[in-house]
């Protein structure tokens, strides 16, 4: 392996989120641009400090006309990533390498009010057509089978079955996310914490997944600002220092319809992010305070724990059993803002609150969090970062 | 059950391009084909432009399989939000582990939901959802 490295060299030092609505009733474009100035503006810096500006393939502003939209000139590093939150990867490594000075990552979606894979087949089928997916996705579509969802669940039950876990065994993680969502006034689950009974009495969404299983569409947006470690210290917060940022794809991948892998019941991309992550930083899996992970479907959560290390495989759903050990106080406390589940899904809201968790102004917050760890990805190439203070 | 469509809303046709063209030639047919490499005896799904394996463009040839295999696992449709609307809920979708070792997804037929499982025989069969659109399905199969 090399023995350059992106090791403490870069901090995130701003942040911004938009309100996360049902119907925001605004234009991406407009979501975008307010969340990128107010970024900014809570680092300390000025718009025209920033030179890089990057977002994911699956935002839909390109960074042009963000560009003109804030009213900035000298932007000399502009890049659409791959999927997750990748594109801070990508940041990382411009102000890491020198080619940028501060790089503001964001991400706005009309998420529930627009049409998105997620929420509507016809408008997923839309969205396939234009992409070179197609050819993939075409083998699912004629039979019914088209949504996030429905994919997520053919998978989630091969995963059940293999390790003879029962679907309700499942239910402690979106309750713990109602939880953390019930203490996070931004979030869509805000005050409405569920119970077991609740779980149980929840429909099937798509069998085997129930809809408490599947986070919420949101209207949304955010943003975050990424410099140098030595400029961090000189800015209004206390910086969240990136230990490692890594990320991990595999052969036979595809996005959440990894059907033609050995074993389906996991998450290889994730394992391959994550030995990156703990290779990079140095550390150990019990240094790790907290982890937000990529919670979109809470089976995902189980099956990141045992990729990530904290378990072994097909035992990530008897470590949320009762909830105890991914609660506040918990051996490590998961998704402490409410995750995609109870806050609502709009990615890189996991990497907000890790960055709260370092800051100390998460509205669950963790006890000395030095270390916080960040998944994105779960069931396609995954990314995440170590957090420290 | 049967798999019944709601008239009036069109079936999502497959998406026909070079590289998987001869599969769905096959389907229209009413013949099940797969995608292999003559070199390395790999067969493949979904297709594709070159072995992963050897990396030859022109080695890959179609050789007509069994259509048989077993559920590998299976997902319900039983909400009108996640369903697709042309199609009757509840629907089921299974992942099917051929013989040749590849998996497909299709629907199921003349099996209720509940009646699914992992590792029931199954085996190919074909139907035509509209006149102009056939499609491949799986039925059960005695072991």
């Amino acid at each position: 392996m090399t023995t350059r490295t992106i090791k403490d060299k870069t901090a995130i030092v701003g942040i911004a989120v938009s309100e996360f609505s049902r119907d925001s009733a605004r234009t991406e474009y407009s979501l975008a641009a307010q969340v990128v100035k107010a970024a900014v503006d809570d680092a300390g810096l000025h718009l025209d400090d920033i030179d890089g500006l990057v977002k994911d393939i699956s935002d839909g502003i390109d960074p042009m006309y963000l560009q003109k939209a804030v009213g900035i000139d000298n932007i000399q590093y502009a890049s659409d990533s791959h999927w997750g939150t990748s594109a801070i990867l990508t940041g990382v490594t411009a102000v890491a390498a020198g080619i940028c000075n501060n790089v503001v990552y964001y991400r706005s979606a009309n998420g529930a009010s627009g049409q998105r894979a997620g929420n509507d087949f016809r408008a997923a089928k839309e969205m396939w057509d234009e992409s070179l997916d197609l050819l993939r996705y075409d083998f699912y579509s004629p039979f019914g089978l088209l949504t996030p969802q429905g994919l997520a669940a053919m998978v989630t039950r091969r995963y059940l079955h293999q390790y003879g876990i029962d679907a309700d065994e499942l239910a402690w993680i979106p309750i713990v996310a109602s939880e953390y969502a019930a203490r996070n006034p931004r979030a869509v689950f805000y005050d409405q914490p569920l119970t077991f009974d609740e779980f149980l009495e929840s429909p099937p969404i798509v069998d085997p997944l129930r809809d408490v299983d599947c986070a919420p569409d949101v209207d949304g947006a955010l943003a975050l600002v990424i410099t140098s470690a030595e400029r961090a210290p000189d800015l209004r917060h206390r910086p969240a220092i990136v230990m490692a940022a890594a990320q991990g794809t595999s052969t036979e991948g595809e996005l959440l319809s990894n059907f033609n892998r050995a074993d389906i019941a996991g998450l290889p991309e994730m394992r391959q992010m994550g030995d990156e992550l703990f290779r990079v930083a140095g550390v150990r899996r019990e240094d790790v305070n907290a982890a937000q992970l990529d919670d979109r479907f809470a089976s995902y959560v189980a099956m990141q724990l045992e990729e990530l290390g904290f378990c072994d495989r097909g035992a990530g759903a008897a470590f949320c059993a009762n909830g105890d050990r991914i609660r506040l106080h918990g051996d490590l406390p998961v998704n402490t803002g409410g995750g995609f589940l109870g806050e609502g899904f709009l990615y890189g809201a996991n990497v907000i609150e890790a960055v709260r968790q370092v800051w100390g102004t998460s509205s669950a917050q963790v006890d000395d969090a030095d270390l916080v760890l960040v998944a994105s990805g779960a069931g396609g190439p995954a990314d995440g970062l170590l957090l420290r203070r | 059950m049967t798999l019944e469509y709601v008239p009036g809303i069109p079936v999502l046709r497959p998406y026909v391009d070079p590289d998987n063209a001869p599969f769905w030639q096959a389907v229209d047919r009413h013949k099940f084909v797969l995608q292999r490499c003559a070199d390395c005896a790999i067969f493949f799904q979904p297709p594709r432009p070159m072995c992963p394996n050897c990396r030859s463009m022109d080695a890959l040839e179609w050789v007509p399989s069994s259509g048989h295999g077993k559920v590998y696992s299976y997902v319900t449709f039983t909400s009108d939000r996640m369903a697709y609307p042309a199609m009757k809920i509840p629907y089921s979708v299974v992942l099917v582990e051929l013989e040749e070792g590849v998996r497909l997804t299709a629907n199921i037929v003349d099996v209720e939901p509940e009646d699914v499982y992992i590792g029931m025989p199954v085996e190919v069969t074909f139907n035509n959802p509209t006149d102009d659109l056939t499609l491949y399905q799986f039925k059960s199969r005695a072991s």
